[in-house]
């Protein structure tokens, strides 16, 4: 934790919506007085390893941003191009009316009271600079209309902004044309990513996956290692031994997962959960460890990054002779499986109508990209009694549920991990409606700015989620925010101890898991996946 | 700032066409010469617009999805706020276009310093002065066809019939006079009041509204007060519409300033944000199916990219694949006794 970052209770008295005397384009960014509230610079071996432009040392807080002599030209130029080739691109910069529906909505707006920080504002960012290059009304009446050069200022102020927006699309839901900030920050950040100004976080999960198939950089040795270890303690928990494979070239199913799901914590009893759940249905399934990645930090960078990273999975099921691919929980993983991979790297004829080998449910929904997300997966095997569960096994959870957002509002994924809770658990509660299903809450840490050095601002941006939380912990004593994304696994956590302290995090299948009464399960489970003790199975003090 | 430039932007334009028809005696110019050229304008610039934007493509399918997606039967699939074929889209479309869906689902948020809460609650009033803004409008616009059209056509009438039905005074009043300048007023006050609105505001906000309410004002005026020569407007609207255009002497000032102002905004519209009218329509994140993975959607440019292979990634790691015992690799290497690639690069995250 950056030692500037302020206490939950001083963060919280410090929510204000004053605005600054100065319009908009008269202020500029401080990030020395802003620290805590960005991300450090790409390293140059990051960049390097994936051919980006202009790899070299800076940090934001520098004077010199050792841009190119024309960084400029090379900008417009790329504005220029993809307005071109993206209609959204042009239609968003033109059709804004700035009604400010939308002003309320982020998330960063909220937590922060930074006015850049309204969608409207953002996008304006860029809009200002389009219409002094694009637009006759901003050639001849220039900042009267709205229009500016772009500066170094300017360039500055992308940054900090662009990478203060975690692509989650909430305002879009209430923007009356469908204005996708989302899109935006996409643009604004392909633009600053021509010359070279990008954030570590996203540049180094981008090269490590790029070279060993997984975001964390790890090999193929040690990815098996881990995924050894966790059938050792499923083992441990229920006595059960469940088989694996990988890069194993006929199975039915090539099951692909984030990298934190098999490395980090919570992420790791959600994967218990998926050992468990696909030893007892009889899964003829693979792990592959170049595969080794659901998630794709090339989405937070440039269209093209996201395609090269996320041509893995196709070529990875045609080399094995798949017949279709399992996906695990992910946010931003679904967004480019299901929105983007089809049309990128598709058509996948090389594989088979996805069908669940145990229901012989055919699921439709899929038939094109070919792969089916987990939760719809689970839910069909509940509704056809496939799986036998205990929900008692989860009475020590009080559970709500965080809708991730690109599940939320790239996919409709809402009522499956609902159908699957109700199921799985006996206590489960909504937060209430205007931050949940569609109009949910981002973590504040999603594309990309999960990291340490921007603490406050994901803090403050986490905010209106983990208030929510708060409520319900308050009304129901709710101990569980269960959700269905790597990166809210692993930034939800440190938000409820700073928040909510008493709310763990967990995954759906982490849920599944332990209700999922195995067929030849001998002894009656004393723990969860966690090992802790179940309700009624504490063991007197001693 | 950019309010009162709006402001006494169009208080030129409208002193500039009093003067120039009362004193300069400029009626070809204001009655015929800029209409036609504001509806060449209008016309040239509109299509130029939507092709503009028609022009660039699609590449992806994007739509914002603010429903249930389409996936198990037995999961209720919210056809119209997560559409899966085209009927449901033009649904989708049908409600945003005809009563602005998705503004209806504003919300206020608000956060409470004293139990540290936010709380959201609904809030309409945008939505409600947008929709009655922009139907009154159209009404009105309509109605305005009675001046074009001889004899008038029957759903002139029926408008006029409509917005006149409680016949209150005479001329009997227009629900849709009474209500554009009403809602037009509450779009301008709350840019003017609501300090984040203002924040964000431009001139090219203040304009069109200010200029929309002179153009109502001057309306109103003409028909409960000023009492304009009708016949003569009519000789002077169907001349223009018929390429043969009279100037009729008995029609005042007045008139000029009003049909000045109309010319204006439509000259204006095409260059302008008032074009969202044409861009609604092709929003992506609204207009298509939320049917990513079941049918394929072509990216036009899609072109080849550099990646990783398979075939570079063995290369590189066959070493402790081979010891790890990972299955038979694709390509035979000789044994050698440095296999081991570059140490791990873990990262929590």
């Amino acid at each position: 934790m950056a030692d500037k970052t302020p206490k939950a209770d001083e963060l919280a008295k410090d929510i204000h919506y004053d605005l600054p005397a100065a319009g908009w384009m008269d202020t500029k960014v401080d990030f020395e007085e802003r620290k805590g509230n960005w991300c450090y610079s790409g390293i140059p071996r990051a960049l390097e390893y994936v051919e980006f432009p202009n790899p070299r040392v800076w940090q934001p807080d520098q004077a010199d941003w050792k841009l190119p002599s024309n960084w400029k030209e090379i900008i417009l130029e790329g504005m220029s191009k993809r307005l071109d080739m993206y209609r959204t691109f042009r239609l968003f910069m033109d059709i804004c009316v700035r009604c400010g529906a939308c002003a309320d909505k982020c998330h960063f707006f909220l937590g922060s009271g930074d006015p850049k920080n309204m969608p409207v504002l953002r996008g304006e960012l860029l809009r200002s600079v389009y219409r002094k290059e694009h637009t006759l009304g901003g050639k001849v009446f220039g900042r009267l209309a709205g229009a500016r050069e772009l500066t170094e200022d300017v360039l500055r102020e992308w940054f900090y902004y662009f990478y203060q927006c975690t692509e989650c699309r909430r305002c879009s839901v209430f923007c009356p044309y469908g204005i996708d900030t989302a899109e935006i920050t996409m643009m604004g950040r392909e633009l600053m990513n021509l010359v070279g100004v990008n954030i570590n976080w996203v540049m180094e999960p981008v090269s490590n996956c790029f070279r060993t198939g997984n975001h964390l950089g790890i090999q193929p040795h040690a990815f098996k290692d881990n995924i050894e270890f966790a059938a050792d303690d499923l083992e441990e928990i229920t006595g059960i031994r469940v088989d694996l494979s990988f890069n194993r070239k006929g199975a039915e199913v090539l099951f692909i997962t984030p990298s934190a799901d098999y490395f980090g914590d919570p992420h790791y009893y959600t994967f218990l959960g998926y050992l468990a759940l696909f030893h007892e249905i009889g899964l003829d399934y693979t792990f592959s460890s170049y595969a080794s990645e659901g998630g794709n930090f090339g989405l937070f960078t440039s269209h093209e990054m996201m395609k090269r990273l996320n041509a893995k999975m196709y070529d990875e099921a045609k080399r094995l002779k798949v017949k279709w691919i399992l996906g695990g929980e992910c946010g931003h993983m679904w967004r480019v499986v299901h929105q983007y991979m089809g049309t990128m790297n598709g058509p996948a004829s090389f594989l088979e109508q996805p069908v669940s080998p145990i229901t012989k449910t055919v699921f439709d929904n899929a038939s094109s990209t070919k792969m089916v997300h987990i939760a719809e997966f689970t839910a069909d095997l509940i509704k056809h009694d496939a799986i036998k569960l205990d929900p008692s096994r989860n009475d020590h959870w009080r559970v709500t549920y965080h809708d991730s957002c690109n599940p939320a509002r790239a996919m409709g994924l809402l009522e499956e991990p609902r159908y699957i809770l109700n199921k799985v658990c006996n206590n489960f509660f909504e937060m209430p409606e205007n931050t949940i299903r569609e109009q949910t809450f981002c973590c504040g840490s999603g594309a990309g700015l999960g990291t340490d050095e921007n603490l406050e601002m994901r803090m403050r941006g986490g905010y209106p989620r983990a208030n929510a939380v708060q409520y319900v912990q308050k009304q129901h004593d709710v101990n569980m925010l269960a959700c269905m994304c790597a990166i809210d696994k692993a930034t939800l956590l440190p938000l409820m101890h700073y928040w909510a302290p008493g709310v763990e995090v967990g995954g759906i299948h982490e849920l599944v898991g332990n209700a999922l009464v195995l067929r030849n399960e001998e002894k009656e489970r004393e723990m969860d996946l966690r090992q802790e003790p179940l309700t009624g199975k504490e063991k007197a003090d001693e | 700032m950019s309010a009162i430039f709006s402001i006494f932007a169009v208080l030129v334009l409208v002193l500039a066409a009093y003067l120039g028809v009362q004193v300069v005696k400029l009626h070809q110019f204001f009655g015929v010469y800029f209409p036609y050229a504001a509806i060449v304008l209008f016309l040239v610039g509109f299509v130029y617009r939507i092709l503009k934007w028609a022009k660039a493509p699609v590449p992806f399918r994007i739509p914002t999805t603010c429903g249930q997606q389409k996936s198990h039967d037995w999961l209720p699939h919210a056809k119209l706020e997560s559409p899966f074929t085209t009927m449901q889209v033009i649904g989708r479309m049908t409600l945003e276009i005809l009563f602005f869906r998705s503004l209806f689902r504003n919300t206020r948020s608000s956060y409470r310093e004293g139990d540290k809460r936010f709380v959201y609650g609904p809030t309409k009033w945008l939505w409600l002065a947008g929709l009655a803004f922009h139907y009154s409008f159209l009404v009105i616009f309509i109605r305005h066809f009675k001046f074009f059209a001889e004899p008038v056509p029957a759903f002139v009438k029926i408008a006029q019939d409509l917005d006149g039905f409680f016949q209150i005074g005479l001329p009997i009043l227009y629900l849709t006079d009474v209500v554009i300048l009403a809602a037009v007023t509450y779009l301008f006050l709350r840019r003017v009041f609501l300090p984040q609105v203002r924040y964000i505001s431009l001139a090219n906000d203040y304009f069109p509204l200010m200029l929309i309410l002179a153009i109502a004002i001057t309306g109103v005026w003409m028909r409960y007060f000023g009492k304009v020569d009708v016949v003569g407007v009519k000789t002077l609207a169907t001349g223009l519409i018929s390429l043969r255009p009279t100037i009729p002497p008995t029609i005042g000032a007045l008139f000029y300033v009003h049909l000045f102002l109309v010319s204006v905004l439509f000259a204006y519209f095409p260059w302008s944000k008032l074009m969202h009218m044409g861009g609604v329509f092709l929003s992506p994140t609204r207009n298509l199916a939320n049917n990513n993975r079941a049918v394929q959607h072509v990216n036009v440019w899609n072109y080849p990219v550099k990646t990783h292979s398979y075939a570079e990634y063995e290369e590189e790691f066959h070493g402790v694949m081979t010891k790890a015992g990972y299955p038979a690799l694709d390509k035979e290497y000789p044994s050698e006794a440095e296999g081991d690639a570059a140490k791990p690069e873990g990262k929590e995250e």
